[in-house]
């Protein structure tokens, strides 16, 4: 067995950024730990983490379309 | 309307429940025929589905896995009774798991599809050449599951308690219905394997979607967002009448950041540690159905976020005199916010779906987490340590037996276990599952780590998530209905009572977990300088680069395994199922 090509440094990156950008949104808790704004009358904390359930699997389908394009398969 | 002193069973809730049990029981004994492979005598069959599954059945099987009675039941609790700190950090570790899995996820299951690894203690011992670590990552497996599977129960007895089952009588009586529920899981487990869960999952999944749907809407249309969230507020600040200190936390303050944080971040990485994660990514048919499933498995932790939401609802309904969660037994048990709810508000006929939704959202979990454990045990101990000659028809059978021994391990446990805070059973599972990460996903990526250095962090894990969690210590608090009035009393402490503990040297709580994993990594660093310095034996290796990418079994390992069942059945060997 022998490894496949490696990827190009573009992708790893993208992708890379693509799966940090959630992790270090949620990671930055005493940003988003307040009540305001308001949404709908949803504290921003409660909207702010729910939006990015939403958000971030569209990043990491991004990711991994971006994947799958560089190793040019199916 | 459920007052504590309504003791009269619900017919039309536990006929529409016992309508979706007996569905799900006949598509449990069913499955066995459901993408029938050769032969169900083997692990790759019965405990692996025949490693067939495709996107669509993975994100069932997987969500009915991932999305408990933790998410429908505890995690609602949580947010009733304390808030947000020790509720809602569930929102963002579903979130930030899926990224985090993303990364390496894709590198085990390449690795043991084509080396033929069932559990993860076997890539381990594959890769670190280490029975001992080995024998520790299935162990520490079993022992992680055991809670999980009990905090299932509690899930299902809040719902029976809730039809006016179980209220009086002796234990044997009151706990009648969950050994009935449990036996009959057990029966089709045995038989059908991990395609039993597989295919209730679809029943599981479709119910909870609807349930949370309308609820959300009644919530949005008939208490309306802002108030709830003012109630829940209000509620949190309110002082609590045996401590003096507020209630809750509405959201994370000074002193909670940490907490938050790590609790979100230290499930995320346990969540896949787990046996049940695993088995059920093993099961999938291709690596890019792993990946694609990082990007729809969110669709569950929305649904989780929302479900979490009816604890506060719970509250509103409190407040307005709605409902109450006073148990059969007369105590306060804030497992029963989320039942009490659908049937302080919605007709019985729906209330009755709801519970269905939540006794299934348990079962096939639990039916998951059995079988993990016994193909843990079946493999890693069993064939390791006791019969090593054995065949895989012999190894499929031992698993179907230790999957009912573990189910019955998991009832005695929660008949004798505080179900208080089932949550904090999860958050302890957490602790001890999480000691195997640096031996797992340190081992995808390298053989750096010595075999023995893993193997004295993972002990030091344990002991130091152990120790420090059976020493929070908090006051057991009794709560009832007396004559119509509220009264609490402190009935001694109990142990095990926060996954929260001051990290080391300051006064920050964190997450036990995450402290013990930082310990672990610690101690495996140094030991691996040393022992590297000294030249101690590395162990052997089995793995190859290319393992980590590949898409398809290696064909060595294949013809190895069809000799060996060929030589058993006498049959000659058809190509493995389940190959792109």
């Amino acid at each position: 067995m022998t490894k496949p090509t490696p990827l190009p440094l573009a992708t790893k990156i993208a992708v890379a950024v693509l799966l940090v950008i959630p992790c270090a949104a949620l990671a930055a808790v005493p940003l988003y730990s307040r009540e305001t704004p308001e949404l709908w009358g949803w504290p921003f904390f409660y909207w702010f983490q729910l939006s990015w359930v939403l958000i971030t699997p569209v990043l990491t389908y991004l990711a991994y379309v971006l994947l799958e394009r560089a190793r040019g398969r199916r | 309307m459920s007052l504590a002193a309504d003791t009269g069973v619900n017919g039309v809730e536990l006929g529409v429940v016992l309508f979706f049990f007996v569905l799900v029981t006949a598509g449990g004994f069913v499955a066995v025929r459901w993408r029938r492979g050769e032969s169900m005598h083997s692990l790759d069959e019965w405990g692996l589905g025949g490693r067939g599954f495709g996107t669509v059945v993975t994100w069932f099987l997987l969500g009915g896995d991932l999305y408990t009675a933790y998410t429908f039941v505890a995690v609602p609790a949580a947010m009733f009774a304390t808030g947000a700190v020790s509720g809602f950090f569930a929102v963002p570790y579903t979130i930030v798991a899926y990224p985090i899995v993303f990364v390496f996820l894709p590198r085990l299951w390449s690795v043991a599809h084509r080396r033929g690894y069932v559990t993860p203690a076997d890539f381990v011992r594959g890769r670190h050449g280490s029975r001992g670590l080995a024998l520790a990552v299935a162990l520490t497996g079993i022992l992680a599951t055991m809670p999980y599977i009990a905090l299932q129960l509690v899930g299902i007895q809040a719902v029976l308690d809730t039809m006016g089952l179980g209220g009086s009588g002796s234990w044997f009586v009151r706990d009648l219905p969950l050994i009935i529920a449990f036996a009959v899981l057990a029966a089709y487990t045995y038989s059908s394997g991990l395609r039993a869960p597989a295919l209730i999952a679809f029943v599981k999944d479709t119910l909870i979607y609807v349930v949370i749907v309308v609820a959300i809407i009644y919530v949005a249309s008939e208490i309306g967002f802002g108030t709830m969230f003012d109630t829940a507020k209000g509620a949190m600040a309110k002082p609590n009448a045996t401590t003096g200190l507020p209630t809750g936390t509405f959201f994370a303050g000074n002193t909670t950041y940490w907490a938050y944080g790590t609790l979100a971040f230290g499930s995320a990485l346990a969540l896949f540690m787990y046996p049940h994660a695993i088995t059920a990514v093993l099961s999938s048919r291709r690596r890019s159905v792993i990946r694609r499933n990082t990007a729809i498995l969110p669709a569950y932790s929305f649904m989780l976020a929302l479900l979490a939401l009816l604890g506060f609802a719970a509250l509103y309904e409190v407040a307005a005199g709605k409902m109450d969660v006073f148990g059969q037994d007369g105590k306060a048990n804030a497992q029963l916010a989320v039942p009490h709810f659908f049937q302080a508000v919605f007709p019985s006929w729906f209330a009755g779906v709801a519970f269905a939704a939540i006794a299934i959202g348990a079962l096939v979990p639990a039916a998951i987490m059995s079988i993990a454990a016994a193909n843990l045990f079946t493999r890693n101990v069993y064939r390791e340590y006791l019969k090593p000659d054995a065949t895989p028809k012999h190894e499929a059978q031992v698993a179907k037996i230790v999957s009912l021994v573990v189910k019955f391990g998991a009832l005695v446990f929660v008949l004798g276990l505080d179900r208080q805070n089932a949550l904090n059973m999860q958050l302890l599972g957490g602790v001890w599952i999480l000691q195997t990460f640096v031996s797992i996903v340190g081992g995808l990526y390298t053989r750096w780590f010595h075999r023995w250095a893993l193997l004295l962090g993972w002990a030091a894990g344990m002991v130091y998530g152990t120790v420090v969690a059976y020493r929070q210590e908090v006051p057991v608090v009794v709560t009832k209905l007396v004559d119509g009035d509220v009264v609490s009393s402190v009935n001694g402490t109990r142990h095990f009572g926060s996954p929260l503990a001051d990290f080391p040297f300051t006064d920050t709580k964190v997450y036990i977990a995450a402290t013990a994993l930082l310990i672990n990594l610690v101690v495996a660093v140094a030991l691996t300088l040393v022992l590297r310095a000294v030249r101690a034996p590395e162990g052997v290796d089995e793995t190859e680069p290319g393992d980590y990418h590949a898409d398809a079994p290696s064909t060595k390992v294949v013809a190895a395994a069809e000799r060996e069942l060929a030589a058993e059945e006498g049959v000659t060997a058809t190509p493995q199922r389940g190959q792109p």
